[in-house]
């Protein structure tokens, strides 16, 4: 709140703040806002003012075989990328946080490259080497990439969970008789699974929405949501573009809720630890 | 509790017989060991998918394959050459003998097509040579090439193929940086036509510094807003930014066009309140890319810079207001100092990410908009120029790993210092 005794300037200044604030916000939201009742409109045209409700872009999208195709890609591409990513993401982390050696920073920094390389160059390159092993044009090739892409995410979220977790814990189960593989499924698991489930969101959240990778690296039966809607906005694009916007739109949000109430889940759960 | 103590010195003796130290420096190995291992899958599964395609590609900067593969034995007396005055019969001799033996083959075109890009018209000289080989009966090698074409009399013919005869060439990467080998073999700039991509280069990093500062711009006052509220409003700022950040790139570039079109709903904004009569030209050009790139890159900006605003205590500047420095001044000495570790990591990020764009400046920009990943995509689909494909991609990989480093030693001392605190 605004001090009672704040001079005109200040004022001034509180608001001017507050309104430009505001205006970033607009920003950021207005494209989102935007696109979806487009998905609605009656004609072709993406403008404002629409000249009625339809759903016909959406019908378009579930029966043109294109789509249907691209649909059912992200479908095998991104789950299997995902499992992939946080079945060697999950235990990597845990490894990661229990030892120490020379050059782990090193290590630490090259697991988590594939985040930061721009995927022109990661696109380009697995590409140069799976052409001549049969990888490219296949689903292999594209889940083995896309894992790539997505296990940095896995790696920080669980070591960041981790540095809350009580070793001394698995020590106890080891103790009472469990075995590791026990103890870990036991105990383990269902402390870190927040931050192995936020993980592996984040990594089929990078699957899901990569096109660069399978420009690429997939052949025409492998072209995912993403790449099909890339080729939609470059060549002509229609409500149709708008009804998958929307669909991909609703789905982020759900993963975004997911991730929120994980997020809060673990501080309660934390909290109620001390 | 006797029968323990008496039993006690007998275990005591066995396990005695192997120092504690030595134990202790076993069961380290051990766990290190059981840790290594599950470590290890990850860096098996990431060298194959993502370091040995990567080091591949680097490698092809600098690969030069084609002539030594065509005309090994040529190649390796050609490499002894000291290219101050014509290659000796020997030399003549065994590229006759090779030519004449790969003439039609695709290693023959290919080494004449490589040929080709050192000097147009080398190709069709390589074709038209190689059908006068073998020479005639009673003519030497030499005299049936200079009788096939008399260029093969001038040093300089030879030295394009001289410098070609090794396995690895740096004129890939010379030519990233508009330079490239003169007949005699120095560096000297390329040809305008040809020197472009510095152009791209400083393209490149100038675009990502612009969409950089822009992002603190917008960025700065929202993450500060948002670590001064009230947690239950921060949170719901919080979904504004992070819904974006969710949201499918493709989703945000296809509203970008939607909303910036001629007919879309900024121009009729714009028209509606009279700032202008005829629609802008919002996209496929600069101005289009910036925003989307702007919009899509924001949240890397304002949530490092939120993590590092949130532990700063409002105390200090309260502090600093009471002991009668101006809000302003109080803010910019006493404030920014502490939140520049996050502006730091974001801006950073937010570059890093921006020059290795593609997709937005491809659908959103015109032909003068796009970045170095644009030209390694244009080399790898177009033109199958590996060489050049590589060569951009090395010089835009080197960028980022600097910037990449600097980065995680910002981010591992804040690490450093929340752990300290």
């Amino acid at each position: 709140m605004i001090a009672a005794y704040a001079s005109p300037l200040e004022r001034v200044w509180y608001y001017a703040f507050r309104i430009f604030c505001g205006l970033v916000l607009v920003f950021l939201m207005l494209p989102i806002l935007v696109i979806a009742p487009l998905s609605f409109n009656a004609d072709s045209f993406l403008l404002y003012p629409m000249s009625g409700f339809s759903l016909q872009w959406y019908e378009e999208f579930f029966t043109s075989p294109a789509w249907r195709q691209a649909f059912m890609n992200s479908c095998i591409v991104s789950p299997f990328a995902t499992l992939l990513a946080m079945a060697l993401g999950t235990p990597a982390a845990v490894g990661l946080t229990r030892i120490d050696f020379p050059g782990k920073a090193l290590l630490t920094s090259i697991l988590i490259s594939p985040m930061v390389v721009p995927v022109v160059i990661v696109g380009v390159a697995t590409y140069l080497v799976f052409a001549p092993v049969g990888l490219s044009g296949s689903y292999v090739g594209l889940i083995l990439v896309h894992a790539a892409l997505g296990v940095p995410f896995v790696v920080t979220t669980v070591s960041a969970t981790l540095q809350g977790f009580d070793f001394n814990l698995v020590r106890a189960a080891a103790s009472l008789g469990a075995n590791p593989l026990t103890a870990f499924f036991k105990v383990t698991l269902p402390l870190v699974a927040p931050g192995v489930i936020s993980g592996g969101l984040f990594a089929f959240g990078t699957s899901f929405d990569e096109v660069v990778v399978t420009l690429f690296l997939a052949g025409p039966e492998q072209s995912t949501l993403p790449r099909q809607m890339f080729a939609g906005i470059r060549e002509n694009i229609s409500p149709t573009i708008a009804a998958v916007a929307t669909i991909l739109t609703v789905l982020s949000t759900l993963m975004l809720i997911t991730l929120e109430w994980l997020r809060r889940r673990g501080e309660r759960m934390r909290g109620a630890g001390r | 509790m006797s029968q323990l103590t008496a039993t006690l010195p007998q275990g005591m003796a066995a396990e005695a017989a192997v120092p504690l130290k030595t134990q202790l420096r076993r069961a380290e190995r051990m766990k290190k060991l059981k840790y290594g291992a599950l470590i290890a899958p990850l860096v098996v599964f990431l060298l194959f998918t993502f370091v040995w395609p990567i080091t591949a590609l680097l490698k092809r900067s600098v690969d030069n394959p084609e002539i030594v593969a065509a005309f090994p034995a040529t190649s390796g007396l050609l490499r002894a050459w000291d290219g101050r005055s014509l290659p000796s019969d020997a030399v003549f001799a065994s590229f006759a003998d090779e030519m004449g033996k790969t003439r039609g083959t695709p290693v023959f075109a290919s080494a004449a097509k490589r040929l080709n890009m050192e000097l147009p018209g080398f190709r069709t000289l390589m074709m038209k040579t190689a059908r006068a080989m073998p020479p005639a009966d009673g003519q030497t090698a030499r005299e049936a090439f200079v009788a096939a074409d008399e260029r093969w009399g001038d040093i300089a013919t030879w030295q394009y193929l001289g410098r070609n005869a090794s396995p690895t060439t740096a004129r890939y990467l010379l030519a990233s940086v508009d330079r490239k080998y003169d007949d005699f073999g120095k560096v000297v700039r390329a040809d305008d036509d040809e020197a472009i991509y510095v152009d791209v280069l400083k393209r490149t990093f100038g675009m990502s510094a612009v969409v950089t500062i822009f992002c603190l711009l917008l960025g700065f006052p929202l993450a500060y807003l948002m670590a001064t509220q009230p947690a239950r409003i921060a949170n719901v700022l919080m979904i504004f930014v992070l819904l974006p950040f969710w949201t499918s790139i493709l989703v945000r570039v296809a509203a970008w066009l939607v909303l910036l079109q001629s007919e879309g709903l900024v121009n009729q904004a714009l028209r509606a309140v009279g700032l202008i009569e005829k629609p802008l030209q919002l996209v496929f050009n600069s101005t289009g890319v910036y925003i989307a790139m702007v919009h899509i890159l924001l949240p890397f900006m304002i949530l490092p810079m939120y993590s590092v605003m949130k532990g700063i205590s409002p105390a200090y500047v309260r502090a600093a207001v009471s002991l009668g420095c101006p809000p302003f001044q109080s803010f910019w000495k006493v404030y920014f100092p502490q939140a520049l570790p996050g502006v730091g990591a974001g801006g950073l990020l937010v570059f890093i990410l921006c020059m290795g764009y593609y997709i937005t400046p491809a659908l959103l920009g015109s032909p003068k908009e796009q970045m170095a990943s644009y030209f390694v995509a244009f080399y790898t689909n177009q033109t199958i120029n590996w060489g050049m494909a590589a060569a951009l991609s090395a010089i835009l990989f080197a960028a980022t790993l600097v910037l990449y480093m600097v980065y995680s030693r910002l981010v591992g001392r804040q690490e450093l210092a929340a752990k300290a605190r």
